[in-house]
C-alpha cells in the first residue's frame, strides 16, 4: 500500500492548455498594449511640438512672429520656452484634458474662424482673456514649469523685480498679474490702468 | 584792377570753401566731447547697457523731464497702449511702487484738466530716456529743484 507506482507524466489536459494559451495571449497583450500606448503618446508629443503649432498659417503669421520679438523666443542664454510650454500642461492629466479642449481648436481652424488677420484680431481679446483666466486659476502653472519663486536669486535681479517679486509672493499674486503680454502682442482693448496686480478687471470681462 | 582782386580773391576762397566742405562732408573734422569722430562707431559708450539706478538721477535743470532709472528694453509704447502705464499711472503706480506721472500731463494744450492721461503726452520716450553706463563728461553742480 505504500508502494505506489509512480503516477505517469501529467497528461497535458485542456485545462492546461487553456492556461497556457491564455497566459501567451495575455503577455502577447500586454506587449501590443505597450506599443499601443508608445504609439498613443508618440503621437500626441508630436502635437506638442512647436513645429506643430505654427503649422497652422493663422498661428504661424500671427502669435508666432510676435513671439519671435521676446525674451521666450532668443536671449542670452539660448534657453526658450516654445508653445507648448507655456500653453499645454507637463502632468499627464491635465495635458491630457487640454488636448481634448484643443479639439475645439482645430474646428475652429478648419471652420476658418481666425484664418485672415482682420479675423484674429477681432478674437484676439477674448482668446487672451481665455489664456490669462487659466493661468490665473492654475497659478501659472506653466509658468512655473520652468520659474519659481524660492529659486530666484533676488541679488541678481533690478531692485524693482526684487521688491515685485516678494511683494507678489506675499500677497499670493501669481505670474500672470505683472507679467501679461510678455510673448505675444497685448490686444488693443488691453488698458495696462485697469490691471493693477490683484485688481485686474481681465480675467472676468467678455466684452 | 578790379579783375585782379576779384581773381586773387577767388583764388584763396574757393580752395579754402571746397577744403571745408570736403571736411564736413566726410565728418572728419567734427569730434564729439569724447573725443571720437561723430560718425565713428567704435566709441564703446554708445554700446553700454542702459543702467538700473534705485533713487533715480540727479536732475540736471529746472524744467527736465526726470530720466528714467531703470532700462525700457521690454516695454514697448506702441498704437494699442503704452507699456509705462503699466506701473505709473495713477490706478496702478502704488502697487507697483513707482512714481506717479506728473500732475502736468493731465492737461490737453487747451489747458482743461483731463481723467486721463493727455494724448499729446502718450509718447513717453519722447521726453524721457534711460541713461546709459557711461561716465558723465561734465560734473552736474545743478543741485535739486
Amino acid at each position: 500500500m505504500s508502494e505506489q507506482t509512480p503516477s505517469p507524466a501529467p497528461k497535458k489536459t485542456s485545462k492546461h492548455r487553456g492556461r497556457k494559451a491564455t497566459l501567451l495571449v495575455l503577455l502577447i497583450g500586454v506587449a501590443i498594449g505597450i506599443l499601443f500606448w508608445g504609439g498613443f503618446n508618440t503621437a500626441m508629443e508630436a502635437t506638442n511640438q512647436e513645429a506643430f503649432c505654427i503649422s497652422c498659417h493663422e498661428m504661424e503669421v500671427n502669435v508666432y512672429e510676435e513671439y519671435t520679438d521676446t525674451i521666450h523666443y532668443t536671449n542670452r542664454t539660448g534657453v526658450r520656452a516654445t508653445c507648448p510650454d507655456c500653453h499645454v500642461p507637463k502632468d499627464w492629466v491635465h495635458k491630457f484634458v487640454r488636448k481634448i479642449q484643443a479639439t475645439n481648436e482645430l474646428y475652429h481652424h478648419f471652420k476658418g474662424a481666425v484664418d485672415t488677420p482682420a479675423k484674429f484680431e477681432a478674437e484676439r481679446f477674448r482668446l487672451a482673456q481665455n489664456v490669462w483666466r487659466t493661468m490665473k486659476e492654475t497659478d501659472s502653472r506653466e509658468c512655473r514649469n520652468c520659474h519659481e519663486f524660492d529659486s530666484m536669486d533676488y541679488t541678481k535681479q533690478e531692485s524693482r523685480s526684487a521688491e515685485g517679486h516678494q511683494d507678489a509672493e506675499e500677497a499670493g499674486l501669481t505670474c500672470i498679474d505683472c507679467h501679461k503680454g510678455i510673448a505675444h502682442s497685448l490686444p488693443m482693448q488691453y488698458d495696462p490702468e485697469k490691471d493693477a496686480p490683484g485688481k485686474s478687471i481681465f480675467y472676468t470681462q467678455q466684452d | 584792377m578790379k579783375r585782379s582782386i576779384t581773381a586773387l580773391l577767388l583764388a584763396l576762397l574757393v580752395p579754402a570753401a571746397a577744403a571745408l566742405t570736403a571736411g564736413i562732408a566726410t565728418g572728419q573734422q567734427v569730434e564729439s566731447l569724447r573725443g571720437h569722430a561723430v560718425t565713428d562707431a567704435s566709441d564703446n559708450a554708445l554700446n553700454k547697457q542702459t543702467m538700473a539706478v534705485p533713487g533715480g538721477f540727479a536732475v540736471g535743470w529746472e524744467e527736465q523731464p526726470p530720466m528714467i532709472p531703470h532700462p525700457i528694453d521690454k516695454y514697448s509704447i506702441d498704437l494699442r497702449q503704452n507699456g509705462c502705464l503699466k506701473c505709473h499711472s495713477p490706478s496702478t503706480n502704488e502697487a507697483n511702487n513707482a512714481p506717479v506721472v506728473a500732475e502736468s500731463h493731465f492737461y490737453d494744450r487747451d489747458g482743461q484738466k483731463l481723467d486721463h492721461l493727455a494724448p499729446r503726452r502718450y509718447f513717453c520716450t519722447q521726453c524721457h530716456a534711460p541713461q546709459a553706463g557711461a561716465m558723465p563728461l561734465v560734473e552736474n553742480v545743478f543741485g535739486d529743484r
